[in-house]
């Protein structure tokens, strides 16, 4: 990957930030902290890995994003705005009577969401589901899928790493949001969960440790995905809850409350000073 | 309506008509969670493998996984034992097949007491009352080995998630070729004019003996094979409100938000007439035989005869 592109994908990164502050704000509720620290991936996967059409949203052999942290919605909507997907004038209906932006996301409401989540610890049986039927059918797609750290406290993740793993799902790739904060705290306080890439690996996933903010290590870790044959991608991507609005980061009440004016402000004015 | 002798459990009924279907509809797929030898989908397993998943212990994963193969074209067929597919699983069925209204279709196997031996952590009381409740969920519960072919046939034409509760215990034959089984629709199985019986599944061939009770005593009962729960036929349900003034419901179930419930909804709201209630009494089941376990907890021919002397009774009061 060229430094033009890599700065591209930068760019559309703190776009997607925009975003989603925006959107939070104009809601007055909503989760932008684990929202801003899946920016760059979201940002990788869909304007350099992805293969996706906005003007054909259904095209059945395009590659296939689960948000398994289904909170995570403001990510979804700002990236699936900047893809073209839906307007941009439309993020500030977020979470607004009559919108089709719901709370958590909703494959019935909006184009280029592939499935409804937002009770946790489902996306990635889900995301198992297409890519067995991607196989089944010969189709070139790919599955991505984003799980949140405090997520894999829900036993179902480990029941569908089982499968993914059993059903050899190579065209699988997972991105754990290793921010390391859950609503009621620290995962280390609330429920601690250690090495993480140590127990994908033994449950037998090829596992990848990033830094989730690195837009060239996101790419060569899809890259490394794409060419490893018989089992799924798990990615530890070390991110930081609330990255790029400095009064967010690593802040748990950022977790799941909306800034207020003044601080949207704020956050907007630093994001946008450094598209400048 | 046929005299046939031969009784089938309507799970084996199940396995067979999965594999025709398979034969049929290269989309259709199968999950199943280690239970294939009793939910029957070991057939489907056998003619193709390529098109059958185990998933393991993991009922919650399998109806994530099912979702998937839906939101993808395809059209599964989830199965499991009854408590487990509506139970385990609620949230995964509730958020998924149910929220994105997805094609994912539900084989749930040993509904009711009539599971036995296993006792109650396996007897599924409530499953119906679980599935009914969720929003765009269409809930059928066949009652012998015909219906419960027409039945997955029908689920498999639908566009949206279907739930179909079959038992482990053989029952008569009720049904033959000529029967044409619809979605939402009730069959009248036979005419009455003094009180209706309405019931589903396994109970359906109870009702009818019930009948003929009843109408050794002079009492004439028609029958109702309410197949489908959810969508409820009501035009059956007010018809047999308003001709016959009385009815008895009866289900394998609770009688908590099953069957007796959905056809109080229709009559309190657009005919009250009294109703009696044949189900589970708010207890769990036991260990026993599926005949011991039916006259335990009153759900014999006589128990309904009985039921339906009461309602007649109360008719003007």
């Amino acid at each position: 990957m060229t430094k033009e592109e890599t700065r591209e994908l930068q760019r559309i990164a703190q776009r997607i930030r925009l975003g989603i502050v925006k959107s939070v704000a104009a809601a007055a509720s909503g989760h932008p902290g684990g929202s801003l620290s899946v920016a760059d991936i979201m940002a990788t996967l869909y304007f350099k890995e992805m293969r996706i059409d906005s003007k054909n949203p259904t095209w059945p052999d395009r590659d296939r994003f689960v948000m398994s942290k289904g909170h995570a919605a403001p990510a979804l909507y700002a990236t699936l705005a900047e893809a073209g997907f839906i307007g941009k004038e439309e993020l500030t209906t977020l979470r607004k009577f009559g919108s089709r932006l719901q709370g958590h996301p909703s494959m019935r409401h909006v184009p280029g969401v592939e499935m409804s989540t937002g009770s946790l610890g489902q996306g990635l049986s889900a995301a198992n589901g297409m890519a067995i039927a991607a196989k089944l059918d010969k189709r070139p797609t790919r599955v991505y899928v984003i799980i949140g750290d405090g997520e894999a406290q829900e036993g179902q993740i480990w029941e569908a790493s089982m499968t993914s793993v059993h059903r050899k799902l190579d065209n699988l790739m997972v991105f754990f949001d290793y921010n390391g904060l859950q609503i009621d705290g620290k995962i280390t306080d609330v429920k601690s969960f250690t090495e993480p890439a140590a127990k994908w690996r033994a449950f037998g996933w090829h596992v990848l440790e990033i830094d989730g903010h690195d837009i060239q290590a996101i790419h060569a870790a899809c890259e490394e995905a794409k060419a490893t044959k018989g089992k799924p991608t798990m990615v530890v991507a070390h991110t930081i809850k609330g990255k790029g609005v400095p009064f967010m980061e690593n802040i748990v009440d950022w977790h799941g409350k909306a800034p207020s004016e003044e601080q949207a402000e704020e956050a907007i004015s630093h994001l946008e000073a450094s598209l400048r | 309506m046929t005299d046939a002798p031969q009784k089938t459990a309507t799970r084996a009924a199940y396995g067979k008509a999965l594999v025709k279907l398979g034969e049929l509809n290269p989309n259709v797929v199968v999950l199943d969670a280690d239970l294939s030898k009793s939910t029957k989908t070991e057939g489907f397993a056998k003619r193709f493998p390529e098109r059958f998943f185990q998933m393991g212990i993991a009922e919650a994963d399998m109806m994530g996984t099912a979702a998937g193969l839906a939101a993808s074209g395809k059209i599964p067929f989830a199965s499991s034992f009854a408590i487990f597919a509506s139970g385990r699983a609620f949230d995964q069925v509730r958020q998924t097949a149910g929220y994105g209204r997805l094609n994912v279709k539900i084989g749930a196997s040993h509904g009711g007491i009539t599971v036995g031996e296993d006792g109650a952590s396996h007897q599924s009381i409530e499953d119906i009352a679980l599935m009914r409740v969720i929003p765009g969920m269409t809930v059928i519960v066949p009652a012998d080995a015909e219906e419960t072919e027409q039945a997955v046939f029908a689920a498999a034409r639908h566009e949206g998630p279907v739930y179909i509760r079959t038992g482990r215990s053989p029952v008569p034959v009720l049904f033959d070729e000529d029967y044409k089984f619809q979605i939402g629709k009730a069959a009248t199985l036979r005419e009455g004019k003094d009180v209706t019986i309405i019931a589903c599944g396994v109970m359906v061939s109870a009702s009818l003996e019930a009948a003929e009770i009843l109408a050794k005593k002079g009492v004439s009962a028609r029958v109702l094979n309410m197949a489908t729960i959810k969508p409820i036929h009501v035009d059956a349900v007010v018809a047999a409100a308003k001709e016959t003034g009385a009815i008895v419901t009866v289900e394998e179930h609770s009688i908590i938000g099953g069957l007796g419930s959905a056809v109080c909804e229709v009559t309190g709201e657009m005919c009250p007439v009294p109703v009696e209630r044949v189900g589970i009494r708010d207890v769990f089941g036991q260990s026993g035989t599926p005949h011991e376990l039916m006259q335990a907890y009153g759900l014999t021919g006589d128990d309904i005869a009985q039921a339906a002397v009461r309602a007649i009774d109360r008719i003007g009061t």
